[in-house]
């Protein structure tokens, strides 16, 4: 049991686990026609279980996981393994039938109609009578929770956002609020959005499928898994007062002391690479994480246009293209910025606190 | 003629049912084309599309908890008032002295559900391409009723008036001070100004808007209820009709051309 904890409590710090989770996915994505066989989906099932059911002999885990508000984190890790084998075992089969030169399995019986009475609203009228019970035995097992009345004067600590936000307030960690509580939640409505209008691959339309269309499920994918799930996971069950972080059997210590060290890229620059002191004028002392982010949204769509993504610049076209350049550079930079932070202690590119410009 | 049948053939019945039992295909055809509610389906859905492995039925789910928070909704209004006096302990009476008082617990584990089965739902569409041409535009009706999913939630998060919800909020709406140009703490927010006179202050921003005040306060608890009981819903279900409507319009649920 000792051993079992302290393995996860070490696996369990920001960067390890956004690296681990980063690992599974893509291990997923590359064996997803092993992975997604309903053998390997129980055994993920087993062990997922295992786990909860392990460690809740740990007094603290137990009180985390069954939370009342917890128990859709729960229920979601579980949902979203089923799903995605799901969907990923019918792509699978699919994939194999168009290697053959067979069309997919939805083909065979997409042209054969049926009638909406009785073949689809009995199955509803049954769905929803079922659900209708599972909710009202779920309500009178489990109590909604409450807690004391509300103090404008008494913070609990920690005080988190609504569960599905959470993966926004992890990025506050890395970000200020008017770039995580702002601009990216714009962004991934406005590139939810845009989804349709730059995905211009014609294939995959109405059927499970992967290899025909593996750029975009890839990226949709990393971006709602790791990006959105696994954050919320994390922020659920891992950070604790102070929004510190926590192993999953560690014991929530409101007096846990984080050293905080983290310099700004102009701190960097100037004093530790030119050994002076920081220029006065803001705009020259942030010169190099202005310039460095300026190459990274201008120079880069540029270079991939040329080499990397040329085959998609020229069927997409330049505007098509520069919208989903400028999403993925979006996405990308929360990574780059997590992992230095984690490497350099890395705290802003940009630091113009006068104009509360934090990037 | 057995009583089934003398019962199909009153005056009463024929004027709400303008065909006979729905057991041949012209009668079935009927069933879907002349009730409004069902007239959301279309009459004939691929085979392929209406597998429940196909589509998990998250829509339908989606749509069932809706359904479920708004029937809950309305009963939890009866005994609910949004003030700061009053909230807290309407909300502990739901079920200290309400007869099978459990119409909150509905709600609550309706409303976490129904956030993850929009996600679900969301991410079949995707898998299955099912944004593509010609669904394009449905997808993105799709993605503003997710958000106003979220912003259901969001808003009825404070409604208890406990210290989960007060703080939540707290939490969530600080964002909103920090919001470029219209928040006070946020990027660009001096450039608005006349002569000495900043416009963008605490008590001006846009955060100032959203919670009637300064802090998370009587202001925010009535607004957030308004928006929450009868604005949210409104929009969503004008969406959702639009959403159905559109996935008729657009060739019904998608399969392979």
């Amino acid at each position: 049991m000792e051993l079992f904890e302290s393995i996860f409590n070490a696996l369990a710090s920001p960067s390890l686990y956004v690296i681990l989770v980063t690992a599974l996915f893509f291990l997923y994505l590359w064996k997803m026609r092993t992975f997604s066989r309903p053998g390997w989906v129980v055994a993920f099932a087993v062990m997922t279980t295992a786990f909860f059911v392990i460690g809740a002999q740990n007094g603290d885990f137990l009180k985390i996981i069954t939370k009342g508000d917890n128990m859709p984190i729960v229920i979601m890790i579980f949902s979203i393994l089923f799903t995605c084998s799901l969907a990923f075992r019918q792509a699978s089969v699919n994939d194999m039938r168009i290697e053959k030169g067979e069309p997919p399995l939805e083909a065979l019986d997409s042209n054969k109609k049926v009638l909406v009475w009785p073949d689809l609203i009995y199955p509803e009228f049954i769905c929803t009578v079922l659900l209708g019970a599972l909710f009202v035995f779920w309500s009178i097992a489990v109590e909604a929770p409450i807690e004391e009345p509300a103090s404008g004067t008494r913070a609990p600590n920690p005080a988190k956002a609504p569960w599905y936000f959470l993966g926004l307030q992890e990025m506050l960690v890395y970000f200020d609020p008017w770039l995580a509580g702002v601009v990216f939640p714009g962004l991934i409505v406005v590139g939810l959005m845009a989804i349709p209008y730059i995905d211009t691959n014609p294939k995959g339309n109405g059927y499970y499928t992967f290899k025909e269309r593996p750029f975009a499920i890839t990226v949709f994918m990393f971006g709602f898994i790791v990006l959105w799930v696994a954050l919320v996971i994390l922020g659920t069950f891992l950070r604790g007062p102070n929004w510190n972080f926590f192993g999953p059997f560690e014991f929530w210590d409101p007096h846990k002391i984080e050293p905080l060290v983290n310099v700004n890229l102009s701190e960097l620059f100037w004093v530790r690479m030119l050994d002076t002191r920081l220029p006065d004028a803001a705009l020259i002392r942030e010169a190099p994480g202005l310039l460095l982010l300026g190459a990274y949204f201008v120079i880069t769509p540029a270079l991939l246009a040329k080499t990397l993504l040329k085959k998609l610049f020229n069927e997409m076209g330049f505007a098509r293209y520069s919208v989903l350049v400028m999403l993925l550079l979006g996405m990308g930079l929360l990574l780059i910025k997590m992992v230095m932070r984690w490497t350099l202690n890395l705290q802003y590119f940009v630091a113009i606190p006068e104009w509360f410009f934090n990037i | 003629m057995g009583l089934k049948e003398k019962i199909a053939d009153t005056q009463i019945w024929r004027s709400i049912f303008r065909h006979g039992y729905p057991s041949t295909p012209r009668n079935r055809a009927l069933a879907a084309l002349s009730n409004v509610f069902l007239h959301l389906h279309p009459v004939k859905a691929r085979k392929s599309g209406i597998k429940l492995s196909f589509t998990w039925c998250m829509g339908g789910i989606t749509f069932f908890l809706f359904l479920l928070e708004t029937i809950t909704g309305v009963l939890l209004m009866f005994y609910y008032r949004p003030t700061i006096e009053y909230a807290y302990n309407d909300v502990i009476a739901m079920r200290e002295h309400v007869p099978f008082g459990i119409m909150r617990e509905l709600h609550r584990w309706g409303a976490h559900m129904m956030v993850l089965a929009v996600w679900l739902h969301m991410l079949r569409v995707f898998l299955t391409g099912s944004y593509k041409p010609p669904r394009e535009f449905n997808w993105n009706v799709g993605v503003i009723l997710l958000l106003l999913t979220l912003l259901l939630s969001f808003t009825g998060y404070l409604l208890p008036w406990d210290q989960l919800a007060i703080w939540a909020i707290t939490v969530g709406s600080n964002m909103a001070r920090a919001h470029p140009l219209i928040g006070h703490e946020g990027p660009g927010a001096s450039l608005l100004a006349v002569g000495d006179v900043n416009l963008v202050t605490p008590a001006s921003d846009i955060r100032f808007g959203l919670l009637a005040g300064r802090f998370v306060g009587a202001g925010a608890l009535l607004r957030f209820y308004v928006l929450h009981c009868v604005a949210f819903p409104l929009v969503a279900s004008l969406l959702m009709a639009v959403h159905f409507w559109r996935v008729r319009k657009d060739g019904g649920i998608s399969g392979p051309m």
